[in-house]
C-alpha cells in the first residue's frame, strides 16, 4: 500500500495527535478550553482545529496546493502574538513526523513506503521552512503597528507644533532616576 | 448558531452541558495556580506612569519605575497602606464586599473573557483574575481563611502577589463582559477598578492612564490641547467640509446663554479616523440650525472621556466636574454627548449621583429636543444625552433629508462598544441611524454582539504602543467576528461609537482583517446628509469617490 492510502487510513488519529502537538504548547490550565468547539467563542481553537486537518488533507492531495501557506498563515498569526518564541511558534509544523512515524511505525520501514517516506518528511521539512516566514511576516507587522503607534502620538506632534499643554516638569528627577529612565528606554526600544 | 446563553437557564442548568463542559478551571484549582508565579513579559504590559503625572494630580510615589525590574520602589509601608485601603473599600462598596463572597466558581464566566480566549492564560480567566483579590481577602477578612490558609484558597499579599495583581489588572479591560454570564452578575470590571485604585495608592500605575489623567486635570482634555489649538483644529474641519461639500459650517465656542452644550472625546478633534465623525458632528449641527438647534461647543470641557475612571473614584469625579460645572458657567439647558465609550460609563452610572450638587443654580433641566419635543426621559438624572439617541429621534420624525446609497461604497457592520451596550444599554439607536443612512449593513453573528459583545482590546487605558500583543490577543475575538462577515459578505466597513474603538481598530483589523475600515456613525450620517446648498458631491469626508462617481470618472 502506498504513503497516501496509509495516512489517509490513519487521518483521524494522525490529525487529532498532530492538534494536540499544538494545543499542548498553550498553558495547561487554558488547553480544555481551546478543544472546544466553538468558531466565535474559541477562535484560536477552530483556527488550529481547522487548519491542521486542513492542511493534512492538502498535503494528501499531493500536488503543490496554495491553500496550505493560508492555512499556515490563520495559525501563526496567532501564535506570532502569544507567549511562544520562534522556533517554539512554529515547532509545531515538524511534530507532524513524529506522529505519523508513531501511528504508522515499521509501515513506513517498508520497500517502497520508505522512499515516499523521505519524500514526504522532505516535504514538511519544506513547510517549516515556509512556516518560519509566514512568522516573521507576522512579526514585522507586530513591529509595523508598534512604531506607527509611537509615532502616531498624536500629542507628540502637537507638541511640535507648539499647540499642546505640556506637563510642568517642575518634578527634580534624582540622578539614579534618570540613570534608571535611561536603562528602562534602552530596554524597551 | 449557538444560542446566548441567558442568565436563568444557567441558574436552572438547562444548559448544563455547557456549564459542565468547562472542566478546566476546577483542574486548576486542584493544581494549585497559586503556585504559578507571575510572569512578567514585555509587549503584554505597559509602561509605568511617570514621575511628573502623578505629581500633577498628588498622586502618591512618584518615582522612575519600570515592571520589568525586580525594585519597583514601593513604600516601606506598603502592605499596610493596601489593606488598610482594602477594608474600607468592603466597608464602601457592597458591591465589592458582595463579589469578594459570593462566587462559587461554576466556571460559567472562565471562557467568556476576550484576553483569556486570545491567550489560553488561565489568570485570564475572569474567575481566576477575581481569585487573585479573594485569596488575600480570605486570608485577611474571613476566620476560615486566617485558619486554615491555602487549604481555603487563602494567601498572604506577597510583594509576588502584589505583582502579579498588577499584572493582570492591566489585562482586564473593565468590559464587562463576563458579568453577563455569571449566574451572580459577578463584575469583575467592578473588582479591576478597585483593584487599581489600591494600587495607585502605592504608586502603581501606567504612563498610558497616568499622562491623559494629567493633562486632563490641567486642560480640559487628554491630549493636553490648549483651548486655541481645539479652535484650530476645527477649523480645519471647516474647511474640509466645505471643500467636500460646497457648504460653510460655523461652529461657535464657549457661548454662554446657547440652549445646549456638546461634549466629545477629545481623540475626535485630533485623531484619525474620529475626526471624519467629528465633521459628521458639524455638519448635523450645522443643518439644524435653521431647525430651531441652539448648540455651542467647549474649548474647556474639550474631553468627554475620562480616564480617572482607571484610577480611583475620586480622580474620576474631579475630572468629570467640568461637564456640570462648564454648563452651568455657559447657562445651558441640557449636554448632548458625542460617540465615546467609557465617557457614557462614568456619565450614566456616576454622574448624575456624583457631581449633581456643581449643577444647583445652573439652568440645566431635563432635556426635551428643540427639533421634536421629544423629552429624553431617560436622561432626566444626569441631563445628557447620548448623540445616537438624539440622531434616532431625529430620523424617526423624518427631520434629516438623508440620500444613504451616498453610502453604498460601504459594506458596514457595527461593533457594539462595551459601555454603550453593557452599561447603558444603548443597541437600538446607533443600528437605527445606521440602516438609515446606509443601504449595506450585516450583523455579526449573535454571540459577538449586543450585550455579549467582545472588546476592542484597548478598553480602560491599554491602548499604548508598547502593549500591542496583549491587544491583538484580547482583540482576536471581535477580530475574528468580523472576519467572518468580511469573508461572506464582503464587509468593508466596521462601525462604532467610542473614541478608543476608533484609536484602536485601525491597526486590529490591519493584522488580523485587512481590507476593513473603521468609521464612526455619524460621518456616514454625514456623508448621506443632503444639505441646503451644497454642490454636486463627488466625494465623502475622506475624500473618497462616492459609489457611482468613480467610474464616470475613468471614462
Ligand atoms: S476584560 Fe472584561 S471579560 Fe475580561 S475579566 Fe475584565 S471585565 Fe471580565
Ligand atoms: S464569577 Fe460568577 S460565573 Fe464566574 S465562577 Fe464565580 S459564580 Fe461562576
Amino acid at each position: 500500500m502506498d504513503l497516501k492510502n496509509l495516512l489517509l487510513r490513519k487521518k483521524s488519529p494522525i490529525v487529532k495527535k498532530w492538534c494536540e502537538v499544538v494545543l499542548r504548547t498553550y498553558p495547561e490550565g487554558g488547553q480544555a478550553f481551546l478543544k472546544k468547539k466553538d468558531r466565535f467563542g474559541n477562535p484560536v481553537g477552530h483556527t488550529i482545529a481547522e487548519g491542521i486537518e486542513s492542511i493534512f488533507d492538502e498535503l494528501l492531495q499531493g500536488t503543490k496546493s496554495d491553500k496550505i501557506p493560508l492555512f499556515f498563515d490563520n495559525i501563526l498569526r496567532l501564535r506570532a502574538v502569544q507567549d511562544f518564541s520562534p522556533s517554539k511558534a512554529v515547532g509545531f509544523v515538524f511534530g507532524l513526523k513524529k506522529v505519523i512515524r508513531k501511528e504508522l511505525g515499521s509501515k513506513l520501514l517498508k520497500d517502497g513506503t520508505s522512499e515516499e517516506w523521505a519524500a514526504f518528511e522532505s516535504e514538511i521539512d519544506g513547510m517549516g521552512l515556509l512556516c518560519f516566514d509566514i512568522y516573521t511576516q507576522c512579526r514585522e507587522k507586530i513591529f509595523d503597528i508598534r512604531i506607527k503607534a509611537l509615532r502616531n502620538q498624536s500629542h507628540r506632534l502637537l507638541k511640535m507644533a507648539g499647540v499642546a499643554y505640556d506637563l510642568p516638569e517642575d518634578y527634580e528627577l534624582s540622578e539614579e532616576d534618570r540613570d534608571l529612565k535611561k536603562a528602562h528606554a534602552n530596554k524597551s526600544h | 448558531m449557538e444560542e446566548p446563553l441567558k442568565q436563568a437557564d444557567v441558574m436552572k442548568g438547562t444548559r448544563k452541558e455547557e456549564v459542565l463542559d468547562i472542566d478546566h478551571s476546577p483542574s486548576l484549582f486542584k493544581r494549585g495556580w497559586m503556585k504559578t508565579p507571575v510572569d512578567i513579559r514585555p509587549s503584554m504590559h505597559c509602561f509605568a506612569g511617570e514621575p511628573a503625572r502623578l505629581k500633577v494630580v498628588d498622586f502618591p510615589n512618584p518615582r522612575v519605575w519600570s515592571a520589568m525590574d525586580e525594585d519597583w520602589k514601593l513604600p516601606t509601608n506598603w502592605k499596610e497602606i493596601v489593606m488598610d485601603a482594602f477594608k474600607v473599600r468592603l466597608d464602601r462598596f457592597r458591591t465589592f464586599k458582595l463579589f469578594m463572597d459570593i462566587c462559587v466558581r461554576c466556571g460559567a464566566c472562565a471562557d467568556k473573557c476576550q484576553f483569556f480566549i486570545g491567550s489560553a492564560d488561565p489568570k485570564n480567566m475572569p474567575v481566576l483574575r477575581a481569585e487573585l483579590f479573594r485569596s488575600v481577602y480570605r486570608k485577611n477578612f474571613t476566620t476560615a481563611g486566617k485558619l486554615l490558609g491555602p487549604i481555603a484558597g487563602a494567601r498572604d499579599l506577597t510583594i509576588d502577589v502584589l505583582k502579579e495583581w498588577w499584572y493582570y489588572l492591566y489585562q482586564c479591560s473593565e468590559c464587562r463582559r463576563c458579568s453577563v454570564f455569571c449566574p451572580y452578575g459577578i463584575d469583575m470590571a467592578e473588582i479591576t477598578i478597585i483593584g487599581r485604585e489600591l494600587t495607585n495608592l502605592i504608586g502603581l500605575n501606567i504612563d498610558w492612564i497616568a499622562a491623559p489623567v494629567a493633562f486632563c486635570y490641567k486642560t480640559g482634555n487628554h491630549l493636553g490641547i490648549q483651548p486655541h489649538a481645539y479652535k484650530s483644529m476645527l477649523e480645519f474641519f471647516q474647511d474640509e467640509i466645505e471643500i467636500v461639500t460646497g457648504v460653510r459650517v460655523e461652529p461657535s465656542y464657549n457661548r454662554k446663554g446657547a440652549e445646549i452644550l456638546f461634549i466629545t472625546p477629545s481623540g475626535d478633534v485630533f485623531a484619525d479616523p474620529g475626526t471624519w465623525t467629528c465633521m459628521g458632528y458639524m455638519i448635523l449641527f450645522h443643518y439644524l440650525e435653521s431647525l430651531g438647534l441652539d448648540i455651542t461647543w467647549s474649548t474647556y470641557a474639550s474631553e468627554g472621556g475620562n480616564f480617572g475612571l482607571f484610577t480611583s473614584h475620586e480622580m474620576m469625579k474631579r475630572l468629570n466636574s467640568k461637564m456640570y460645572a462648564e454648563a452651568k458657567r455657559l447657562g445651558v439647558k441640557w449636554i448632548l454627548g458625542g460617540e465615546c465609550g467609557h465617557m457614557w460609563r462614568v456619565v450614566n452610572q456616576y454622574m448624575g449621583t456624583m457631581n449633581l450638587d456643581l449643577a444647583e443654580g445652573s439652568n440645566l433641566e431635563e432635556p426635551v429636543s428643540p427639533i421634536t419635543g421629544t423629552k429624553f426621559e431617560n436622561t432626566k438624572s444626569t441631563k445628557m444625552v447620548h448623540i445616537c439617541e438624539f440622531t434616532a429621534d431625529l430620523i424617526k420624525h423624518n427631520k434629516l433629508k438623508l440620500d444613504p446609497s451616498r453610502n453604498d461604497n460601504l459594506k458596514v457592520t457595527f461593533h457594539d462598544s462595551c459601555n454603550p451596550a453593557r452599561a447603558m444599554g444603548l443597541l437600538e439607536e446607533p443600528r437605527y441611524v445606521i440602516k438609515n443612512v446606509c443601504n449595506n449593513f450585516y450583523e455579526m453573528p449573535p454571540t459577538t454582539i449586543r450585550e455579549q459583545t467582545f472588546c476592542c482590546g484597548g478598553g480602560s487605558g491599554l491602548n499604548a504602543g508598547e502593549d500591542v500583543e496583549l491587544r491583538m490577543r484580547g482583540g482576536l475575538p471581535r477580530a475574528n467576528a468580523v472576519k467572518f462577515v468580511h469573508e461572506k459578505y464582503g464587509v468593508n466597513m466596521l462601525s462604532c461609537i467610542c473614541a478608543i474603538d476608533r484609536a484602536v481598530f485601525p491597526d486590529l483589523m490591519r493584522y488580523w482583517v485587512p481590507g476593513v475600515e473603521v468609521t464612526g456613525v455619524h460621518e456616514m450620517v454625514a456623508n448621506a446628509m443632503v444639505l441646503e446648498g451644497e454642490k454636486e458631491k463627488t466625494v465623502n469626508l475622506r475624500n473618497e469617490p462616492l459609489a457611482g462617481t468613480e467610474e464616470s470618472e475613468d471614462v
